[in-house]
């Protein structure tokens, strides 16, 4: 068998704070083949945005990777000195953030900040860096690019200002592109515009993709398979038709109930009753338990992962197949 | 842009109207300066003329209109004491405070953005602690009580350094500097230390709160996530955002510094303006006190605008907000 792209096992990035130790993620295990688009979903706070700046090794202080491997074409990145891993990230991996207007520095010209992100890898003359500024805004739909070169991110619109972010990611054409929620500040018409372009990106350069959402429906549109994350760990995970089809978790389930579309017009919205549980408190079995409908005495236990053919689940009790 | 500017210069213009009216009113209110020049046994007619010669026996408000009058015409008068024009004066003893005020000013945001910068950036390091400690103690020390430790220390113990005066000058410009010498280094270096205390703590505190701030936040999150060394992160990032409060600071200390370095000038017997405004103070010099009270109005008006231009250079989002 080949080697994947990226293969992440066992992951477990832990805060150490001063109420406990918080376990943002805890044993999360995936594979990315090139050109594939993997959505990660859940509530706030399930640890989707910690999983993204593990693989980078983006963690700061208190919290750090504990456990697990993330090796990239086979090389392992955990544990890589910081001069190696800042040669991965922006060249191997590139991250895209949720808010333009908190990414990108008010203070620096677009071009300027660009430029840095180029030069963090290449040594390019200053006419060659504008030149490949302005082929990269182009690519993402920024009209007249050149002159905007010169334009302060405050001077674009939202919308905009999201494609040269993801015009600076996309500078040296990166095999992985994290993207956390690039959409979720935006417009619902820009959104759509810019789920679109970012799929078709990717898809003609091969670039693979880490889709972060907390909407199901954002996600499932452009992801080929689906995470689904709670308190840190995967519950779920499938091709995205499957788990939106049958879904296998009651915890997928409610995320999917909880969609407008799901409901018929006229009826309230159906929300997972609670909240996500606090991170420092887990109960010992299932950390979804409390708040689920099909709770028996076994989930006061760990549920195992529990691999089916292409699709895998965690849940003691999960939801049948319908026939 | 222009228009902005425009109107800025009519308020500046106005503050320096209504300045220069206080100072006026204020000064003539502390107390009558022939009490001090003239002998009490000079008779009448002599006293009434040297009143007369000075202007002193006109309605006030007569005697503001002549001072501004005057002013304008780059006239502030001639000093009861030195009996010469107080322009000349004032410009004449300027340079000393000058090169003082920028040694300290320049040297503490030279050395205490750096300090600051390191110490928000790893906080928890011993060296960052020890930044830190060095800024509380330049925050509570009194001024001259390390001007006369330093002194003790440097000049008197060890004698490396001479306690007090200019030293060798050279000219330049038309006036007298001391820190193109040697000789006139050693004797900038133990004042300029003392004024820079206060400020470096000062630069140290303002550079490590933007510092600590600004790491957290998305923008140096994703530069990182695009591969930049941490160096260039600080360097290009970090310190264009912490720049606008640091250019602030850096405006009023110049300000203040050169309007009242009094301690340190007269401890170490530094001949610039603080020296020369006590003198003027004790003697009821009021030509020199409301020139230079008037002077400092200005410096202050001047540094502000600059300051608000230079925003503009830094942000630019003010300048939208301004030209829109
Ligand atoms: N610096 C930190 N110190 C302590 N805990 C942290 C820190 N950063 C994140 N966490 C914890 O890690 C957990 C996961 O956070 P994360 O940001 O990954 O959630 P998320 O799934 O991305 O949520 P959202 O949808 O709100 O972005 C949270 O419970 C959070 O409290
Ligand atoms: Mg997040």
């Amino acid at each position: 068998m080949t080697v994947p792209l990226l293969a992440v096992t066992g992951l477990c990035t832990h805060f150490h704070t001063r109420a406990g130790v918080v376990k943002a993620v805890d044993g999360v295990s995936f594979t990315l083949e090139p050109g594939q688009v993997l959505g990660l979903v859940g509530e706030s706070g399930s640890g989707k945005t910690v999983t993204g700046f593990s693989l980078l090794g983006l963690v700061e202080p208190p919290g750090r990777i504990v456990a697990g491997s993330v090796r990239l074409r086979g090389q392992e990145l955990v544990g890589l000195p910081t001069p190696a891993l800042r040669a991965v990230r922006g060249r191997q991996i590139a991250m895209v953030f949720q808010d333009p207007m908190m990414t990108l520095n008010p203070v620096l010209t677009v071009g300027r900040q660009m430029g840095l992100a180029l030069r963090a890898h290449e040594r390019v003359s200053r006419a060659a860096a504008r030149a490949r500024c302005v082929e990269a805004l182009t690519r993402v739909g920024i009209p007249d690019a050149g002159a905007r070169l010169d334009a302060y991110p405050h001077q674009f619109s939202g919308g905009m200002r999201q494609r040269v972010a993801i015009a600076t990611a996309l500078l040296h054409r990166p095999a992985i592109i994290v993207a956390d929620e690039p959409t979720t500040a935006l417009d619902v018409s820009i959104q759509a515009q810019i789920l679109h372009e970012m799929r078709a990106l990717t898809r003609d350069s091969g670039t693979a993709m880490v889709w972060i959402s907390h909407d199901l429906a954002t996600v499932s549109s452009v992801a080929d398979r689906l995470l689904v994350m709670y308190a840190g760990r995967l519950v779920e995970e499938g091709p995205t038709a499957q788990v939106l089809r049958t879904p296998r978790h009651p915890y997928s389930r409610g995320l999917l109930d909880s969609l407008p579309a799901a409901a018929t017009p006229g009826d309230d919205l159906r929300q997972i009753p609670g909240s996500t549980p606090s991170l420092l408190a887990l109960p010992p079995g299932c950390p979804f338990a409390p708040r689920c409908a099909r709770t028996s005495d076994r989930c006061a236990t760990p549920p195992p992962w529990v691999v089916d053919g292409d699709r895998a689940h965690r849940c003691h009790h999960p939801l049948e197949t319908p026939p | 842009m222009t228009g902005f500017a425009i109107q800025r210069l009519l308020q500046a213009i106005a503050v320096m109207l209504v300045m220069s009216a206080i100072v006026f009113l204020g000064v003539y209110a502390i107390g009558d300066p022939m009490e001090l020049l003239i002998p009490p046994e000079a008779p009448q007619d002599i006293r009434r003329e040297i009143v007369a010669r000075f202007g002193l026996d006109r309605p006030l408000w007569v005697q503001y209109l002549t001072f501004l009058g005057n002013v304008v015409q780059g006239d502030f008068g001639r000093s009861f004491i030195y009996n010469m024009p107080v322009l000349d004066l004032i410009l004449g003893r300027l340079p000393a405070t000058l090169e003082l005020t920028l040694a300290a000013v320049l040297g503490a945001t030279l050395i205490g953005v750096p300090l600051g910068i390191y110490a928000g950036y790893r906080p928890d390091r011993a060296g960052a602690r020890i930044v830190m400690a060095l800024s509380i103690l330049g925050f509570s020390v009194p001024t001259f009580w390390v001007g006369l430790i330093l002194i003790l220390t440097f000049a008197v113990s060890l004698g490396w350094l001479p306690a007090g005066g200019r030293g060798a000058t050279v000219e330049l410009l038309g006036t007298q500097w001391s820190f193109l010498t040697a000789n006139g280094l050693s004797h900038l270096l133990l004042p300029a230390l003392n004024l820079a205390l206060f400020k470096l703590a000062m630069m140290i505190r303002l550079a490590r709160a933007g510092t600590r701030e600004i790491m957290l936040t998305d923008t140096v999150q994703f530069a990182r996530a695009a591969g930049l060394a941490e160096t260039t992160i600080l360097r290009h990032h970090v310190l264009k955002l912490i720049a606008i409060p640091i250019v602030t600071v850096f405006g009023l200390e110049l300000g203040s510094t050169l309007a009242f370095a009094v301690v340190t000038e007269t401890i170490f017997s530094w001949p610039g303006l603080g020296k020369l405004i006590i003198d003027s103070i004790t003697n009821l010099d009021r030509p020199v006190m409301v020139a230079y009270l008037i002077l400092v109005a200005l410096l202050f008006v001047t540094i502000n605008l600059v300051v608000d231009i230079l925003y503009a250079a830094l942000d630019p989002r003010v300048r939208r907000g301004r030209t829109a």
